[in-house]
């Protein structure tokens, strides 16, 4: 078990989705950066499907109750054990009553812990995401207590990994979205030339754009979103859907970001700046 | 079998998009979820592809498999132009309580200013139509419902609630439907079902699927308080009607 300290600014646990409900209006979920979090699940040799623990821009401080062994990816926030750094892409031994915390963060916006076996909390829908009011809670509490795995014996076939320079990217790969054809030629050298700036509303569910591109009047039926769809707003405002994203919408979905670029993108904070590239099928 | 012009294109990495004329009629709503038990039937080896219905679209998922788009878009037109009538998955007429004691009802007297109607009247239309659920999304369980009768489109609050208590009913331009959980939310509220459009502890969160028909009906207090109770014990017995294909 892993006792909560602190939570942090916003730490919950994910897996890979809740898959097979999205007829029934349930989102995806999952691990906003999943490129980051499969390698810390490699890491610990678990199953791809096993949950990670996601933090976001603050670290909470864990005590562990249990022996384990554990790895962190994804951005780079000065974790700590009892005190002492410890290195991101490695896998590290935790006894009982180790303290693990989080000090700046240095680079990214979401960072994952992954033990070895998983967090195993509870299951709903098939999938141990945190998604209110699926599961009951959005984050974790203080004083929550996590179930995870013991583990005494662990020699990793592959014991640390090089962190790829992932979150300098900037550039997302996108695909014509389904209402593609409603931009004006303006709009589309606005959108391929120029920076965007992510903006205070960016969260689980989507991350909004500040710059606007020009309003539309384009009216359509309600149809299905994915994790990664833009959606441009009457007055011209980009959304970008994200794994909490809701699963159907009536904005016109201009452009579909490829799945490496949903995870660049959830490592980006309010005033970072992104670009669109355009690619084709 | 009715048969559309159907367009089918690549969304992402991971989904195919199948489009109808863009118009809201039942009898496309149906060839689409006919359409999708004839993908259930025929991609047997496609067991994990999600599909989703709305109005004229169905959007089909697949997040295992990189989708060879021209190659299953040329077996989902065969699949479409050659498939049988094959036994449709069963629709409901789901009849669902409603009370509209202005406690719940918290914009039913403005409604009915606005549409110069009195409260009895606006009930009596609201309960009188049956509607489709063209959709569900948004939020788990919320279910998109066409139908609604001509007087009773009511203009969108122009400020938007923080929060509308989870089984609020309300009216927002030409649609109806329930706020399956709290919410924030700009429709004009006119009561509240007792009865839990989603609970994700059964393995079927919500019993209603697209294509199935409600009806509202109206309870008063005492009634609403023994539904609420029934179903949060999980006694309650939903009324359904099975719908002729």
């Amino acid at each position: 078990m892993l006792k909560v300290i602190h939570p942090g600014f916003f730490t919950t646990i994910q897996d890979a989705g809740r898959f097979g409900y999205r007829d029934k209006g349930v989102p995806v979920c999952g691990s906003m950066d999943n490129y980051s979090s499969s390698i810390a699940n490699s890491l610990l040799e678990n199953k791809e499907t096993d949950a990670v623990m996601e933090i976001t821009m603050t670290g909470p401080k864990l005590e562990f109750h249990t022996s384990s062994f554990f790895a962190i990816t994804g951005a780079e926030m000065s974790p700590t054990l009892n005190g002492i750094p410890v290195n991101s892409y490695e896998v590290h031994k935790a006894e009982e009553g180790d303290v693990l915390s989080y000090g700046k963060l240095i680079n990214g916006f979401r960072s994952y812990l992954a033990v070895k076996g998983g967090f195993l909390t509870e299951m709903r829908l098939k999938s141990r995401s945190f998604y209110k009011p699926i599961t009951d809670g959005n984050c974790i509490k203080e004083g929550m207590e996590i179930p995870v795995e013991r583990h005494t014996e662990y020699t990793p076939k592959i014991s640390h990994m090089k962190s790829e320079a992932f979150h300098k990217e900037h550039e997302l790969l996108v695909y014509k979205g389904p209402e593609y054809n409603i931009f004006t030629n303006d709009q589309l050298k606005l959108l391929f030339k120029n920076k965007f700036t992510i903006a205070k509303e960016n969260n689980r569910m989507a991350y909004q754009l500040e710059e606007l591109i020009g309003a539309h009047s384009y009216k359509m039926l309600t149809s299905a979103t994915l994790p990664g769809t833009v959606q441009l707003t009457p007055a011209g405002k980009l959304i970008i859907l994200m794994r909490d994203g809701q699963t159907t919408g009536g904005y016109p979905r201009v452009l579909q970001l490829a799945n490496k670029s949903i995870a660049i993108l959830a490592q980006k904070k309010f005033g970072d700046k992104i670009t669109f590239h355009p690619i084709k099928h | 079998m009715s048969s559309y012009p159907i367009t089918i294109r690549p969304f992402g990495e991971d989904a195919i998009l199948i489009e109808w004329p863009p118009v809201v009629s039942e009898s496309i709503l149906y060839d689409i979820l006919d359409f999708s038990e004839s993908i259930r039937w025929d991609f047997k080896s496609h067991m994990n592809w999600e599909l989703v219905p709305a109005y004229c679209s169905l959007t089909l998922i697949d997040r295992h498999n990189k989708i060879d788009f021209s190659k299953t878009k040329f077996e989902l037109l065969e699949c479409y132009k050659n498939r049988k009538t094959k036994k449709p998955a069963q629709r409901y007429l789901w009849k669902l309580p409603v009370c509209y004691d202005l406690e719940f009802g918290i914009d039913l007297e403005e409604v009915s200013r606005i549409l110069d109607m009195s409260i009895e009247d606006v009930i009596k239309a609201h309960t009188h139509h049956i509607y489709t659920v063209y959709g569900i999304g948004f939020l788990p369980g919320f279910m998109y419902l066409g139908g609604l009768p001509k007087d009773l489109e009511t203009p969108r609050k122009a400020v938007p609630r923080l929060k509308v208590n989870k089984g609020s009913v309300g009216l927002a331009g030409k649609q109806t439907g329930i706020y399956p959980q709290d919410s924030p939310g700009g429709w004009n509220i006119i009561g509240n079902c007792p009865i839990s459009l989603f609970n994700a502890n059964l393995e079927n969160p919500c019993f209603v699927s697209v294509g199935d028909q409600i009806q509202f009906y109206a309870t008063n207090r005492a009634e609403y308080d023994l539904h609420k109770i029934e179903t949060e014990v999980g006694i309650y017995n939903l009324d359904k009607i099975k719908l002729d294909a």
